[in-house]
């Protein structure tokens, strides 16, 4: 994609997410901060990506987990620590913001 | 299996959209349950049309899932409310270096693959903005982390003369080396050397901050996280990274600027001017000499029985001392003998954006019962008792009357307006301001001194025996 397509949608999401979120009401900020961090878990795309992907030519195995038969290369390995992160977001950041949302629930 | 590139797009549009109609759900309590559930089952399409994309090593992807996973869910299910704001930092730190990594391992691979060219221009610059916002989002987040927590560093601001010299300076490195890295991507180690010194400016300017505005730092690295994601997705010239990291940015600067407001002060000056250095004007034996009078929870409790009208103005204090549950009893108490009780809620209470209301609801209170600022201010006169349970500056009628104080102009709470104002404190100690608060020695206002939490549920007992 050319650079201008890339800033367009960039430009768009940005203005749309104004939109949006200033319609929140302050009593939930704390659910669309941790909301928010599970959404930003999107990096997760890019790490499965870098840890999944095949090696190049040149890479070479950097680390291996024994026992597992995982050969890594260094930029595997970034990308497997890449996925515990944004994991943690993604599944820490939804299940965080459920447990508050569900407090704010009616009780009638 | 691996699918074509244009269903895979498809899923993304299909998980974007999930995600900004997620966000809208949280437009109110009724939709927000289902907002949030809709951002999860778009972040679900998207990991499954990432791995339906191409030949990927999934035993090495499915080790990495489950362990995040087990340790997001501990996190999410053992963490204390009151603790939210820092899981909330935790999590900021963890988008950051999340592209940190991401970003690096592009970098090292596209160098080293001989059938490519060199990435171009707009990926290195991506890549290197990813370096840097990542990098000052993981360390700034830990350093705010450890701030809330109360480990390592203090939570005081940390200053020292030419710190802004520093931090100019770190700034100019940084740039430096991002042009060094789009010129030649092939010193890869430099990445890492901008991604380092990222890290130190990201500590330095979070240490130089109080915690009392951290809610206005955890805003602004809730932003940031968003952003290394967009940039990551300028890197991977990937259309869901950008809309969703977008929209995580915009939140975050959204929330940055109602702090701000909330406190009538830039952004620069929460930043770089900072209440750690003002020079106390009034000493507190003047505001108070001998006209500070103070009470007991026994004649909080009478006060109360006759009351009609009852507003809490709860703060950090309530966090600190875990009062929440003792307030939601004599919420229960009150509202069943008939009186009005509502919580007058300032946006800068607590440590975070909107951390009372968790707390509250947490508790059980009703969010009909939680009033804003804005909307309360109106009808102060006509309350019978208010209650400041662990707050001080956002009840500081200073911020009205002195145009030179350090709060002035910054809304406040107009407890001052009630019939009688009981203020539960342990001391008479000044708030994160550092300044005294000529509420205390008001003519209609009580000092009740002690714990929060036992406060309350001593007079939550005295009004029970009343009765």
């Amino acid at each position: 994609m050319d650079f201008v397509s890339i800033l367009t949608i960039f430009v768009l999401a940005i203005y749309v997410g104004w939109e949006v979120i200033t319609k929140v009401p302050p009593i939930l900020h704390t659910p669309l901060m941790s909301g928010s961090n599970a959404i930003s878990g999107i990096t997760i795309v890019g790490a499965l990506l870098s840890a999944g992907g095949a090696m190049v030519a040149n890479e070479h195995v950097f680390l291996t987990i024994p026992g597992l038969e995982i050969h890594l290369s260094l930029a595997k390995l970034l990308g497997f620590s890449a996925v515990i992160f944004a994991t943690i977001n993604v599944v820490g950041g939804f299940m965080v913001t459920h447990r508050m949302l569900e407090m704010f629930k009616r009780k009638d | 299996m691996v699918l074509p590139q244009a269903i895979i797009n498809i899923a993304y549009l299909i998980a974007s959209i999930l995600f900004i109609a997620g966000l809208k759900g949280l437009s109110h309590p009724r939709t927000a349950i289902r907002g949030n559930l809709m951002g999860g089952l778009g972040m679900l399409i998207a990991i499954l049309a990432t791995v339906a994309a191409k030949k990927l090593d999934l035993e090495l992807i499915i080790l990495g899932i489950v362990i995040g996973s087990a340790i997001g869910a501990v996190l999410a299910t053992r963490i204390q409310m009151t603790a939210m704001p820092q899981m909330v930092a935790l999590l900021n730190g963890f988008g950051g270096i999340a592209s940190v990594l991401v970003a690096g391992a592009e970098l090292l691979k596209s160098v080293l693959n001989p059938e490519t060219p060199d990435p171009d221009l707009q990926t290195l610059v991506a890549i290197a903005a990813s370096g840097f916002i990542g990098g000052v989002t993981f360390w700034g987040s830990l350093v705010a982390f450890g701030k809330l927590q109360g480990v390592v560093v203090p939570d005081r601001p940390v200053r020292y003369s030419g710190e802004q010299i520093v931090k100019v300076l770190l700034l100019l490195i940084s740039i430096a080396l991002a042009v060094f890295i789009v010129l030649d991507p092939h010193d890869t180690y430099l990445y890492w050397v901008l991604a380092g010194v990222a890290s130190i400016l990201g500590v330095l300017l979070v240490i130089a901050i109080g915690g009392a505005d951290m809610p206005v730092v955890i805003a602004l690295l809730n932003s940031y996280s968003g952003l290394a994601a967009a940039a990551t997705g300028f890197v991977l010239s990937n259309n869901v990274l950008i809309i969703a990291g977008s929209l995580v940015g915009a939140s975050g600067i959204i929330l940055t600027d109602i702090m701000c407001r909330a406190m009538n002060r830039s952004l620069a000056n929460v930043l770089f001017g900072g209440f750690g250095e003002i020079v106390v004007t009034a000493s507190g034996d003047d505001v108070y000499g001998g006209k500070v009078k103070s009470t007991s929870a026994e004649e909080l409790a009478m006060l109360l029985e006759t009351a009609q009208r009852v507003v809490f103005v709860p703060g950090y204090g309530m966090a600190v001392s875990q009062a929440q549950h003792a307030v939601r009893d004599m919420f229960n108490l009150l509202e069943s003998r008939g009186i009005t009780v509502e919580f007058a809620i300032h946006p800068v209470a607590g440590r975070m954006p909107g951390h009372m209301n968790v707390l509250l609801a947490e508790a059980d209170i009703p969010y009909d019962k939680l009033i804003e600022m804005d909307d309360i201010n109106p009808t102060m006169g006509q309350v019978d008792v208010a209650i400041v349970l662990g707050a001080n500056d956002v009840v500081n009628p200073v911020a009205r009357t002195d145009p030179k104080s350090p709060i002035a102009g910054m809304p406040i709470i107009d407890v001052d307006r009630a019939k009688t104002v009981i203020i539960i404190k342990r001391s008479l100690s000044p708030g994160f301001a550092g300044i005294p608060n000529p509420l205390f020695a008001a003519d209609n206002a009580l000092m009740l001194f002690g714990d929060g939490k036992k406060v309350i549920q001593e007079s939550v007992s005295a009004l029970k025996e009343a009765s």
